[in-house]
């Protein structure tokens, strides 16, 4: 059952997935591509955990805590550069 | 309320604290050679990056504090319950807007941590802090702050402010004593 | 049992992060987008997490609570950058909706 389960919320994340690069591509505007950006980084992190669950192993998790940490940072970045002009001042 | 602690060579304990469970939480191990390793990483990384950081006032209520937390993990879930509802509703019963929270608060780790609750919790975004921080002097306190956040529904603005400061910046002032 | 409740945490998660998904594209301006994906999309991926932290306690020799660092680690930056974002749309004065309430209350930055 739980390969079922598993399939289905694969789905699912692969959904908000396509949701997100809808919102990417059509904008309107910058802060609004940084939010799909966002929110596409949290997506591929349920996506990769779920693909080691699947495959029975807990190797994928370091992946994913990578991910986490560099997504934030990137996001706090380039929304500096858009407040400021300059990353580092 | 208290800037220093007790011990120098702890200059921030719940730093420490949280220091030590992650490098276990990272090894997922208990084992004594991991618990020495934590233990100096704790006392070690606090005090060399304490140079940098300003003064902020303690947590003195520790008890109350782990119980405003789990406070705060209960409303995190029901808040979403309720977002979700919102989303998935119509767009047109959706009445968005911005308001002004003054704050009693008056340092940026309880104003932080506020904010990052309110972030959080029913409908509300927290957007900007007034006056802005680059052009507010620490210690110079005569100037009230407030808290802009943006709500996605708003029903009664004052029933908002009231709840926000009851619910979680009254608990917040009690631990740090501010 | 222990598959049943990885099961429902795994929806659970699951909806919450679509839920989150969906109001980034439905809602009509910026500042309403930005409630879905920092609630919903966080409560999801702490559900979701969960029951991966099951799920590896159970089939593999030991208890994994590693899923727990990626939950807190999420829960604390998700309102930070959900704050960098909004500072950065209110400088650049993106238009809210009509019917927005109180647009008197944001002050020019400097």
């Amino acid at each position: 059952m739980l390969e079922t389960v598993i399939l289905i919320v694969f789905a699912m994340i692969g959904l908000s997935l396509l949701l997100n690069v809808w919102r990417l591509l059509i904008g309107p505007s910058v802060p609004d591509r940084i939010l799909a950006l966002d929110t596409m980084y949290i997506n591929s992190i349920a996506l990769i955990i779920l693909y080691g669950m699947s495959m029975g192993t807990a190797l994928y998790f370091e992946a994913a805590l990578l991910i986490a940490m560099l997504g934030f940072v990137s996001t706090v970045a380039v929304c500096k550069y858009l407040l400021r002009g300059d990353i580092i001042e | 309320m208290q800037l220093e602690t007790r011990f120098k060579w702890l200059p921030a304990p719940v730093l420490s604290l949280l220091l030590f469970i992650v490098w276990l939480l990272l090894n997922n191990s208990v084992s004594a050679g991991h618990i020495v390793l934590a233990t100096i990483l704790a006392i070690v990384i606090p005090m060399a990056t304490n140079p940098f950081r300003e003064k902020q006032p303690l947590i003195i209520k520790p008890g109350l504090a782990l119980r405003h937390l789990m406070l705060v993990l209960f409303d995190i879930v029901t808040a979403n319950v309720q977002v979700a509802i919102l989303i998935l509703g119509p767009n047109k019963k959706l009445t968005p807007g911005f308001v002004k929270v003054p704050l009693d608060l008056t340092h940026s780790t309880p104003i932080t941590i506020l904010a990052s609750t309110v972030s959080l919790t029913p409908g509300t975004v927290s957007a900007e802090v007034y006056p802005c921080s680059e052009t507010f002097i620490e210690g110079k306190t005569s100037e009230q702050r407030f808290l802009l956040i943006h709500v996605l529904d708003l029903k009664d603005e004052q029933a908002l402010i009231n709840t926000i400061k009851q619910r979680y910046e009254a608990p917040l002032k009690e631990i740090f004593q501010c | 049992m222990t598959e049943w409740i990885i099961s429902i945490l795994l929806l659970i998660g699951g909806s919450f992060v679509l839920v989150g998904s969906i109001g980034l594209v439905k809602m009509p301006d910026f500042f309403m987008r930005l409630h879905g994906p920092t609630k919903a999309t966080t409560l999801g991926m702490a559900s979701l997490l969960t029951g991966a932290m099951i799920f590896f306690s159970t089939t593999e020799a030991g208890l994994s609570v590693k899923e727990i660092l990626i939950s807190l680690f999420l829960l604390l930056t998700a309102p930070i950058s959900a704050y960098m974002m909004i500072k950065s749309a209110i400088h650049h004065k993106l238009d809210s909706i009509e019917r927005t309430k109180g647009k008197g209350n944001i002050e020019d930055d400097v």
